[in-house]
């Protein structure tokens, strides 16, 4: 597992009293679809301008493929961005902006218009290459963005958000096209999106960062089904959260007084908070006599319901009014339940996590 | 049924947007008609009567003799005279401009590159300053700093780099250069301020060091701001008349005096009147040109 980029300790304060990131260290492996994922303004997009060379840490290392350039000004860095805004040049068409970066590293003329050729054919743009940016539309724009960077072979891509700006049918094409090319060149991708779908659908392994911190990395999987924290928890997709305190014999006992087993790493007393998906809930009648003795069970009423095609989801209540969200998918097999009917819940004991609050 | 409806809206379409965009137009000509009248008595006018007037015979007092018609004050633009004076002040315009957009750019970059919008007004009001008073104060001001007391011409003369400068080309200069700076530093300002500075990044991004992202990405875009602050200042300085009069000597004679000269004490107004479209069409030879090089970039 060679390290692609080391990330040591690094922080980096704007005056005295902003701390856009706070003491992250990260290793991201060569090859890796690497993603930073968080609210706006937690910290990734700093994460990333320091990687570029836009921005210098306050303290701490950066090293790419062992070599150190915490300090380095951007233009002697082997990485290359891929701007939120695209930042093509206006002045310039599609093939001068491609071969900007060639130019300014005096590769041989014959070379460049090879490789230039061979990047605006990569990303689909063949024919274009006389056109001015602004006379592409969003998605072709995005394209030569793609091209300026990848013509220039860097060992490590840098995106900044790259989809935000365009509409859902084209982000999820471009999500494809995204992850083809990276498996097709073979280079590392840091990817910055505060859209956690795209986070989990694209990427290798996920960093979750809130408030210039580091939260937590790992596979998408782990990350949307072991969450460390409520931030993480609740941030990746949606989730309930029950109150509880750990019994002495690992269990946790709910505020209604009802006992149920997830999975824990709190010590007994610890108060705690469960976090459940919707999808991992189901609803059963009163009197169901199938609930799968693995699965813990809770009394309580169905209080909304709404219909989403695809599936449907229903709000209840447990007896101490904490409100559940519960996603049923829309199939014959599944009973329809109406608001007011009194019904039981269940979810599987590994479904659930509880975390200490 | 439905293509049938389609062909009538799109035969109906055109017609009544030509009405709408000739009603839309009538609506701005009313808007602008104000400023038309105006324009055409007191600008367009004038112009018409100076290029009659510069055909016309000259009676004794200088006036134009309307009715009696030569060719005489065109040939004389001829004389040697008249082209020293012309090359003069197309090369002191044209020093100007350079040395306004020399002096300028940094400058502008600078005040345009602050990040407090506060520290960035009080820097352009610090460049409007000198607006509030008088332009012939100013210049008299010049008169004093270039004398053989002023100060300018005592650091001179202590460093031995100059001696007093008043009444000559270098007098000119400074003044005209005075005078005008503002006219380049605010449209390049406004130019620089509106820069996206993400493309300055990129351009890093993309293995350029400061200078050549610069020179490849601040400068080409900016030139909008150079164009507008150059034509500001060449133009001005073309004909320039208070400057050059106030600062200058008889040995640098601009076109602006030369063409109060032959209004006053020449008494030629014809003559005096095809210097004056002279100096027009070399404004708007310079004008074109320019547009026409800059423009290539923009």
């Amino acid at each position: 597992m060679a390290a692609a980029v080391s990330i040591r300790g690094v922080t980096k304060r704007f005056g005295t009293d902003v701390t856009a990131v706070s003491n992250v260290t990260l290793d991201i492996v060569d090859g890796e679809f690497f993603s930073l994922l968080g609210p706006s303004g937690c910290g990734k997009t700093t994460m990333l301008r320091m990687i570029a060379g836009l921005e210098f840490p306050t303290e701490g290392s950066i090293q790419i493929f062992g070599e150190e350039l915490a300090l380095r000004p951007p233009n002697k860095r082997p990485v290359n961005t891929v701007f939120q805004s695209y930042a093509l040049f206006p002045h310039m068409n599609v093939e001068k902006n491609v071969s900007f970066g060639l130019e300014m590293r005096k590769v041989d003329k014959a070379e460049i218009g090879e490789r230039v050729a061979e990047a605006i054919e990569a990303v689909h743009l063949k024919g274009m290459e006389k056109r001015k940016p602004s006379q592409l539309s969003g998605g072709q724009q995005q394209r030569v963005a793609l091209a300026r960077a990848l013509v220039n072979r860097p060992k490590v891509l840098l995106l900044d958000e790259p989809l935000g700006a365009l509409d859902l049918k084209l982000r999820q094409a471009m999500q494809m096209e995204l992850k083809d090319i990276q498996s097709e060149v073979g280079i590392t991708f840091i990817y910055v999106t505060h859209d956690q779908e795209e986070a989990l659908t694209m990427s290798n392994r996920i960093g979750v960062m809130n408030f210039g911190n580091l939260l937590q990395v790992g596979t998408p999987e782990e990350i949307y089904e072991r969450p460390v924290n409520r931030f993480v928890a609740d941030f990746i997709g949606e989730t309930n959260f029950i109150k509880g305190t750990v019994t002495d014999d690992g269990a946790i006992r709910l505020t209604n007084g009802s006992v149920v087993h997830v999975r824990t790493d709190a010590p007994s007393g610890a108060d705690v908070t469960i976090t459940l998906r919707p999808e991992k809930l189901r609803i059963h009648a009163l009197d169901a006599d199938d609930i799968n003795p693995a699965r813990n069970q809770l009394p309580s009423t169905v209080t909304r319901r709404l219909y989403y095609g695809e599936s449907i989801y229903y709000e209840v209540a447990i007896s101490d009014g904490t409100l559940l969200d519960v996603r049923h998918e829309n199939i014959p097999s599944l009973r329809r339940w109406d608001v007011g009917d009194e019904v039981i819940i269940s979810f599987h004991r590994d479904a659930g996590e509880a975390l200490l609050s | 049924m439905t293509l049938l409806d389609d062909r009538t809206s799109e035969e109906a379409n055109p017609e009544l947007e030509k009405k709408a965009e000739r009603a839309e137009s009538w609506r701005g000509f009313f808007v602008a008609l104000p400023t038309y009248v105006f324009l055409v008595l007191f600008f367009v006018l004038p112009l018409i009567i100076i290029a009659v007037i510069s055909f016309a015979e000259r009676s004794r007092t200088g006036k134009p003799i309307l009715g009696e018609w030569t060719l005489e004050w065109w040939i004389k633009l001829g004389d040697p005279l008249v082209r020293s004076v012309t090359f003069r002040s197309i090369w002191l315009a044209f020093l100007n401009t350079a040395f306004s957009l020399l002096l300028g750019y940094p400058f502008a970059y600078w005040i345009a590159t602050r990040k407090k919008a506060m520290t960035r007004n009080f820097l352009l009001v610090l460049v409007l300053i000198p607006f509030w008073s008088n332009f012939l104060v100013r210049t008299y001001a010049w008169r004093t700093l270039l004398d053989s007391n002023g100060m300018i011409t005592k650091i001179g003369e202590a460093t031995g780099l100059w001696g007093k400068m008043l009444f000559t080309e270098p007098a000119v200069f400074l003044g005209l250069l005075y005078g005008y700076l503002p006219f380049m530093v605010l449209p390049l300002y406004a130019a620089i301020e509106h820069l996206d500075w993400n493309l300055v990044e990129a351009a890093r991004d993309l293995y350029a060091g400061a200078w050549k992202a610069f020179r490849k990405v601040t400068l080409p875009l900016s030139m909008p701001g150079i164009i507008a602050g150059s034509i500001l200042v060449f133009i001005p300085s073309l004909g320039a008349y208070v400057t050059p009069d106030l600062l200058g000597g008889s040995k640098t004679t601009l076109l602006g005096n030369y063409i109060v000269t032959q209004f006053k004490s020449g008494r030629n107004w014809p003559f005096g009147a095809a210097l004056s479209v002279t100096i027009l069409v070399i404004m708007m030879i310079a004008t074109v040109i320019y547009f026409k090089k800059g423009g290539k970039t923009l």
